[in-house]
């Protein structure tokens, strides 16, 4: 077991705890922590698998902008308290159950492709190598493959922007 | 690694978003949870990206094959910051109405 | 010339077109005008087909267009008019002209609406029965049959308002159709066992007949036909209609009852002459059921009050007669009758309807008497018809009877003593109704008497036409035995070509005469002494009872058919219609009620639980598509 491999798992056991964790703890501002730390888990999945670009993206916009929102309105709402009534036992019974019969059958799929009809055997994702998640070949492609969309993008952004404020204006 | 590592993970990470949408009433963090579902497809998308990746560039080594994966999860950023901007934008003015985050006062559907 | 032929129904369905669509809007005369007008130029052009056929020969079938034509099946929309359709031709628009005149003035007093409305309808059924006779084929013969028993309908409830006229003309109705589908159903096996329903022609079922069906098929067809007669000619045990019948105005029982209508079976049975001489139990079956319907109803008759009710039963009598003779192989003389009925039945109806005209509806005979000298003309053309339906020689009855009778007595001497027996009572009932109603001395009310006065001459007319056509009517039809031809006979030969021909001494024949006649007499003088100054005003009793009650006929048919099949119907109503049934419907709502009701439960507005059906929902189609496409490889069968 190498030093990636370590890594790998390390990354994985975090993530899946810190996620747990976000759907665990009570207060809301904890959840957000959490949630931080699995974003920083993620990235750090992406540098493993040598895309820093996405890896840096990820960790500015959503551990740094998204999550600080987040932060931002439970503090401007007070909701560090919890105040969520725990009555609809059975909601939560199915909820769970579902998620994990989603959970069951989705790695029922993978399990028959790797095991079954080993569609699997052999397919492995490229670690540290490569040079497609750097920054440079990445804004080749977005400025001159995918510019439109790009262009598309930042008129949805500036539309989500108008649409908040109108929303979160005072009438 | 193998692609099937990464894919039981991102399953994973996906059940407990969506477990958390359907076990939460608390609106932000359902919102949370969706974010974590979207930021288990971007890790999933990443790892096949560099799943085909791989198999070129064992042929050349300066073959962009599989960028487009990674563009995607950019967009799906792009995206999912422009969601939470609005999101966020309902949740406190929902707040400012009801004085409650709760999905299950809005229930307005029903009618 | 032959192509004229279109053109006799045309007129009167033209004149029901323009009369029904126009009724609100037409003047009075100007319907008369049409309605009349337009069986007079159906009658002028039947005249010319007429001198066509008897100067030279049928005219061939002509062929409007194709009606059905189904694989190997073809029936053609084709007329025919050969000598017994020419004969038939003049009887319907001839005597339907003179009722058509007559009802002119009849009707007078109804509204322009309901005055079209009846002129449109009453053209209408003499446009039906041209087609019953004119069609080539039994399937135009069942379109004209079928219309002339909605004519029926409609015209026996004419006077709508009234609940008993409508429970008549629903009788009538149900009573034919109960023919009609025996008729169906020979017309049916006809075409399953030939494949054609022309009649001529070497393709047609008469020339195919001997060869192709079996005596079974034949028996068969020919009964079942008969059946349709009994119902359209009102036979036993379909004949309870036509008495009913007299609920519509009486120029519409004049028509029913002279002209067309009852006459189809006749028509039918005569047309059908080469089939039924192939089948000796129908022919002994048509000859015995028309003796019985000749006895019975005329015994009814003899006991009825109702001026109108003595001529239906004599009606229903005088067919029985023809129905005898048809029977035995006289085709010509059930033929003869037939027109003969038809000029002394509409002399008598229309005199009938203008004595109920003069009394103001008053149709009870012991109400009336002593209407001789108020009612000249009537009174002398109602007289000359009992005559003519008595048999008094030399008028037209006479001939057309005595002619049935002979061939009755050549068949079996005990079809000729019932028949001569039944002739007595006609003679009898007749005059009886003559006595009472026109002589001895008046016992209406005062005010009755006051307004009694002879009828227009849009009334009179026809009667005198007719009752010079009752008198002189018979002489196309002289026996050899009396020095005459017989013309009609020789007329009518190419198409009934199986009349039986009966050879009776003469000194026989001239016995039975006289004792038909002589009977006859003997019964007028009876009925004209017995009548005429003590008439029977009170209700019946005994046995007389029994027959003024029509045998209780009615109420046997009430008590065998109609109640067991309204308890039926009421235990289908209640149990299997309410409980099953409607079980059944109210069911499948009820559940589908309950079951969206608890799917509603489901849009409980929960952003949580919409979400945690979406989840299910993905789960269940990963398992169905793990499930190595098991339950889609089933749907795929279903949908493609």
């Amino acid at each position: 077991m190498n030093t990636t491999q370590i890594l790998f798992w390390f990354l994985s056991g975090l993530a899946l705890v810190s996620a747990l964790m976000v759907l665990l703890s009570k207060n809301p501002i904890h959840s957000i922590l959490w949630l931080i730390l699995v974003f920083f888990s993620i990235s750090g999945h992406y540098i493993l698998l040598n895309a820093q670009f996405l890896a840096i993206v990820n960790l500015i916009v959503y551990a740094g902008a998204i999550m600080v929102l987040f932060l931002f309105v439970v503090m401007l709402m007070n909701l560090s308290k919890e105040k969520e009534d725990q009555k609809n036992v059975w909601m939560k019974l199915s909820g769970i159950i579902a998620g994990g019969c989603f959970l069951v059958s989705t790695c029922n799929v993978i399990f028959n492709a790797q095991v079954v009809s080993k569609e699997l055997a052999g397919k492995t994702a490229l670690l540290k190598e490569g040079s497609i998640g750097l920054i440079g070949p990445l804004g080749k492609a977005l400025f001159n493959d995918y510019v439109v969309p790009f262009e598309i993008s930042s008129v949805l952004f500036l539309s989500a922007m108008v649409g908040a404020v109108v929303i979160g204006k005072k009438d | 690694m193998p692609i099937q590592y990464y894919i039981y993970l991102a399953l994973a990470l996906f059940s407990i978003g969506v477990i958390g949408v359907l076990v939460r009433k608390n609106a932000i963090i359902v919102f949370m949870c969706i974010e974590l579902m979207l930021n288990a497809v971007n890790l999933l998308l990443v790892a096949f990206s560099k799943m085909h990746h791989g198999v070129a560039f064992a042929i050349d080594k300066a073959s962009t094959v599989g960028i487009d994966g990674q563009l995607f999860v950019f967009f799906i950023m792009v995206v999912a910051a422009a969601e939470v901007s609005v999101g966020l934008a309902i949740i406190v003015m929902m707040y400012r109405n009801t004085h409650s985050v709760d999905v299950n006062f809005l229930n307005r559907l029903k009618n | 010339m032959s192509k004229l032929v279109y053109l006799v129904p045309l007129f009167p369905l033209i004149g029901f077109l323009i009369n029904g669509l126009g009724r609100k809007s037409l003047s009075k005369s100007a319907i008369g005008v049409i309605g009349s007008g337009a069986i007079l130029a159906s009658f002028v052009t039947s005249l010319v087909l007429f001198f066509e056929v008897k100067n030279h020969g049928a005219i061939p079938v002509q062929q409007l267009f194709t009606f059905i034509d189904v694989q190997t099946l073809k029936i053609a929309f084709a007329f025919q008019v050969d000598q017994l359709s020419s004969l038939f031709l003049l009887i319907i628009t001839g005597i339907g002209f003179l009722i058509h005149l007559y009802s002119t003035a009849y009707m007078n007093n109804e509204e322009p609406q309901h005055y079209g409305r009846y002129f449109a309808y009453l053209n209408l059924f003499v446009f039906s029965m041209l087609l019953l006779v004119l069609g080539a084929n039994y399937v135009i013969m069942f379109i004209g049959w079928e219309g002339v028993g909605l004519c029926s309908y409609l015209l026996i409830g004419y006077w709508f308002k009234n609940d008993s006229y409508n429970y008549a003309a629903k009788k009538a109705f149900v009573m034919n159709r109960i023919g009609d589908l025996g008729f169906l159903l020979a017309i049916f096996w006809i075409i399953v066992r030939l494949g054609t329903v022309e009649y001529g022609g070497v393709d047609g079922v008469f020339a195919n007949a001997a060869a192709k069906l079996s005596s079974f098929d034949v028996t068969l067809i020919t009964i079942l036909l008969f059946v349709g007669a009994m119902g359209k000619s009102a036979q036993i045990p379909l004949y309870t209609w036509l008495p009913d019948a007299m609920a519509g105005p009486t120029p519409v029982s004049a028509l029913i009852h002279a002209a067309t209508m009852v006459t189809a079976g006749i028509y039918m049975i005569a047309r059908s002459n080469v089939l039924y001489s192939m089948s000796h139990i129908a022919m002994n079956l048509v000859a015995i059921i028309g003796l019985v319907t000749a006895l019975f109803a005329a015994t009814i008759a003899i006991k009825q009050n109702d001026i109108k009710k003595v001529l239906a039963y004599s009606t229903v009598s005088q067919l029985g007669y023809m129905f005898l003779g048809l029977g035995v192989g006289a085709y010509t003389g059930s033929v003869f009758h037939v027109m003969t009925h038809a000029f002394f039945k509409a002399l008598l109806f229309l005199g009938a309807g203008s004595v109920i005209h003069a009394m103001h509806h008053e149709q009870d005979i012991r109400n009336m008497g002593g209407l001789k000298k108020k009612l000249p003309i009537t009174h002398i053309t109602f007289l000359l018809g009992c005559l003519a339906i008595a048999g008094i020689p030399p008028f037209s009855g006479f001939f057309s009877k005595d002619e049935i009778l002979a061939a009755a007595y050549a068949h079996s001497p005990i079809y000729w003593g019932v028949g001569v027996a039944t002739a007595g009572l006609t003679a009898f009932y007749m005059f009886r109704l003559y006595a009472t109603t026109f002589l001895g001395t008046f016992r209406g009310t005062h005010d009755q008497e006051h307004h009694l006065h002879e009828s227009p001459a849009a009334m009179t007319v026809p009667l005198i036409i007719l009752a010079a056509l009752s008198v002189l009517g018979g002489f196309i039809g002289v026996p050899e035995i009396l020095g005459g031809h017989h013309e009609l006979h020789h007329f009518l030969a190419p198409v009934l070509t199986t009349e039986k021909h009966h050879e009776i001494e003469h000194g026989t024949e001239f016995m039975l005469m006289g004792v038909s006649v002589a009977l006859a007499a003997i019964a007028i003088a009876v009925a004209i002494l017995k009548y005429s100054k003590k008439p029977e005003l009170q209700d019946a009793t005994g046995f007389g009872k029994l027959l003024a009650n029509k045998w209780y006929i009615d109420e046997l048919y009430d008590m065998v058919v109609v109640k067991p099949l309204n308890a039926i119907a009421v235990f289908f109503k209640n149990i299997i219609e309410k409980s099953g049934i409607d079980g059944l419907v109210n069911g499948v709502g009820k559940f589908v009620n309950y079951s969206s009701r608890q799917l509603r439960l489901l849009q409980s507005g929960q952003v949580n639980a919409y979400v945690l059906m979406m989840v299910l929902s993905i789960v269940v189609m990963l398992l169905i598509w793990l499930q190595e496409g098991v339950i889609f490889r089933v749907f795929a069968k279903l949908f493609y």
